[in-house]
């Protein structure tokens, strides 16, 4: 920022100007974005332009070709999305999105409204393909691809979460997170990615999982989370990875055996598989289900995502169950069928307990966690003790993509009030379909841009606030692993006592183990209620 | 009158001043959301800011508590911190309500020789702005911990992972603080 002035300084009436959103430049602030993507990450999965660049140089070391592969990358995908090409041209501009991101909210930034997020990359489409753009430029909204305008798009396409809630008040349905989605995909021709995403995909591809985890590692991970179990329940609970002809194949979030939250979340489903003596294996190779290609383009999720498909082949098990994940939930649920429709190798998944049918399942052949172990609970199937959770006054924040991009509400709900006996909801119009972002979401979730996460995640906190202050909650469940991981952060700058929990952690604290020994303490090793050191 | 019965007179009107010179430190668009949209949850910003003003000049009217004004203005600067201000223009609007109370009661200041008791005044506003300063940098210093302990968690992580690290570190990792990056 230029030094200002004391007389500029003590303009206290300081209004910004009244400029219109094109003659607005972007000024890219530190804080607020995520390091750019590191030469060897594009290299790994053969990205284009893999080299060595900063945001905050001038120069992005672009080919000098760069307009014209952007260009024709549009065009590409105009003809190839219908979807898409309807996007840029209904949008009637009534503004019914315009004060529903979660960014705009907090931040307070014109350029995060939806859209006007959208209009940045419709401006351009504009200018090219539509005749009345290409004669009136700017009187119809259009304009040129200037490297600062391709700037302003990167920026702008790494504040979005691609969370979609400003798509639920379109009244065109005009999904504004597809949008970021393509521009993301748009600015990978050009090597323009942010390492935090970039780097996750390279190490998943090569590796299996966000961190590189090797199978040894991922072993000695489960091996002590198995000894920690038993520490506090008195039960060894087997588990086993890689084992072929295993009924099940279990994928989660690779953050779980990373994380601390994340642990004690993947503790809870070791006790519950357990307990139920479910046939079910791990696998070192696909030791991921969060699918970070998704933040990249649509190619790179396809390929991540097969992965997973060729190691069920492999193993020649009969069907999947995934974990408590945000995105991956969005990409089973909402691509997996376009990509590549019903999977035939694999069985329809029937509950071996229980002997519910997951007919939501029959093409794809995945159960959600919660699914499975609502069902369990309402069939009566495992033993609970709700009390053991009574240190804890937990509301739920309903992850974007598995509440509004699944339309999975309900189930969470079901098991969080059966194994704990505080559960308050947050307002109306911050849950279920209307969920505000954690405001990391789609790999925003690094610590560099924490300013950017902050603002993004004010409506949240500012709803889980009024809760505590309502009701004393004291804990923020959900269902994601990122959410775990980022939702902490969030709680410690603006609502300080909330501690975050998945739920299966509190499943595992609830669920009474057969043989198991008088419990003193929970998951993270804190006293039980009335189990206090006097 | 005395200035303190002019202002509780006046409350009202001032208060509208005041609040509409600080939703303008916004652009116009984002200023127009922050007065429109009335519901608490759908704009957590606008209703902070105009719940915190009336609370602050509240305290102006009946004497500083240093701990209640504090507090209140924690409300607004914590979200200030996180948006595109620079440091003085985040907590510019203390002084704007000086701006605002000059304008509105100028002929009643002169005609009353209030001079003095506005000085004083102005001098309470004054104190509020420092508190001010110094939440704006907790806030900022807070942001810059939870970054680094984000890092911190994620290195010590991997150091783990890598056996390079015993157990006997186990303690200092706490679930309940900031975590490790997850993904
Ligand atoms: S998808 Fe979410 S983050 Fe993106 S513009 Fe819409 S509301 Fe904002
Ligand atoms: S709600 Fe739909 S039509 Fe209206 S401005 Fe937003 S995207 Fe355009």
């Amino acid at each position: 920022m230029a030094v200002q002035k004391p007389e500029e300084l003590s303009k206290i009436d300081y209004k910004p100007p009244k400029t219109s959103w094109m003659d607005t430049p972007a000024e890219l602030r530190k804080d607020m974005f995520c390091w750019g993507n590191k030469e060897k990450s594009l290299k790994t999965v053969g990205f284009p332009n893999a080299r060595a660049w900063s945001v905050a140089d001038e120069d992005w070391k672009l080919p000098e070709n760069w307009k014209e592969i952007f260009l024709e990358g549009l065009k590409e995908r105009l003809s190839k999305y219908r979807s898409f090409q309807l996007f840029m041209d209904i949008c009637v501009r009534c503004g019914a999105c315009a004060d529903k991101c979660h960014f705009f909210i907090g931040g307070g930034d014109p350029k995060n409204m939806p859209v006007l997020r959208a209009e940045l990359l419709r401006s351009i489409y504009r200018n090219y393909f539509t005749t009345s753009g290409k004669m009136l430029g700017k009187v119809a909204g259009a304009r040129e691809l200037t490297y600062n305008v391709l700037k302003e798009l990167w920026y702008y396409a790494y504040q979005c979460t691609e969370c979609r809630r400003c798509s639920l008040f379109c009244p065109y349905g005009i999904d504004t997170a597809e949008v970021t989605i393509l521009v993301r995909e748009l600015l990978n021709l050009l090597g323009l990615n942010i390492e935090w995403i970039a780097g996750p995909v390279a190490n998943c591809w090569r590796t299996g999982n966000h961190m590189g985890l090797l199978p040894h590692t991922l072993r000695d991970t489960v091996d002590s989370f198995q000894a920690d179990l038993e520490t506090i329940t008195g039960v060894k609970v087997d588990y086993s990875f890689n084992r072929k002809g295993a009924e099940i194949l279990f994928v989660n979030p690779s953050g779980e055996f990373f994380d601390p939250v994340g642990n004690i979340t993947f503790m809870g489903y070791m006790l519950l598989f357990h307990e139920i003596g479910l046939d079910v294996t791990l696998s070192t190779y696909v030791s991921e289900g969060g699918n970070f290609g998704f933040f990249t383009s649509n190619e790179m999720a396809k390929r991540l995502h097969s992965k997973v498909y060729a190691e069920a082949k492999r193993l020649k098990v009969k069907w999947i169950i995934g974990g408590e994940c945000g995105h991956m939930w969005r990409v089973w649920h909402q691509y997996h069928n376009t990509w590549y429709g019903p999977v035939d190798f694999l069985k329809e998944p029937v509950s071996p307990i229980t002997g519910t049918k997951f007919e939501n399942a029959k093409s794809n052949k995945i159960v959600h966690i919660c699914e499975f172990t609502a069902d369990l609970i309402k069939h009566g199937k495992i033993k609970l003790d709700p009390s053991r959770n009574d240190n804890y006054k937990v509301t739920l924040h309903d992850s974007c993509n598995v509440s509004r991009g699944m339309g999975m509400l309900e189930e969470p709900r079901d098991i969080i009030k059966s194994v704990c006996n505080n559960f308050y909801e947050m307002p109306p119009n911050t849950i279920r379909e209307n969920t505000f972002c954690c405001g990391s979401g789609s790999g925003l979730n690094a610590s560099e841009n924490m300013e950017l996460r902050m603002r993004g995640g004010l409506p949240r906190a500012n709803a889980v606030n009024y809760v505590r202050d309502k009701f004393g909650v004291n804990t923020l469940a959900n269902i994601c692993q990122i959410d775990r991981a980022a939702l902490q952060a969030l709680m410690n700058y603006w609502a300080p006592d909330v501690v975050v929990r998945g739920v299966h952690e509190l499943v595992g604290n609830a669920l009474v183990l057969k043989g198991e020994k008088e419990r003193t303490t929970d998951l993270r090793g804190e006293p039980l209620p009335g189990k206090e050191a006097k | 009158m005395g200035l303190e019965n002019l202002l509780t007179h006046k409350r009202s009107t001032i208060l509208k001043k005041w609040s509409d010179v600080v939703i303008e430190t916004y652009p116009p668009e984002t200023a127009a959301f922050l007065k429109r949209q009335k519901d608490r949850f759908a704009n957590p910003v606008g209703s902070v800011v105009f719940q915190g003003l009336e609370d602050i000049f509240g305290e102006l009217l009946q004497g500083i508590d240093y701990e209640r004004v504090s507090a209140f203005l924690d409300n607004i600067i914590r979200i200030r911190a996180v948006q595109d201000f620079s440091p003085s223009h985040a907590i510019a609007f203390i002084f704007l309500l000086k701006k605002v109370i000059r304008e509105e009661l100028k002929k009643e200041i002169k005609e009353n020789g209030l001079s003095k008791e506005l000085l004083a005044l102005e001098s309470r506003i004054d104190e509020l702005a420092l508190l001010a300063f110094d939440i704006f940098m907790q806030c900022r210093e807070k942001i810059y911990e939870l970054k680094a302990m984000e890092l911190n968690n994620q290195t010590y992580s991997l150091l783990k992972k890598a056996k390079l690290i015993i157990d006997l570190e186990e303690q200092e990792s706490c679930p309940n603080g900031d975590n490790t990056k997850n993904l």
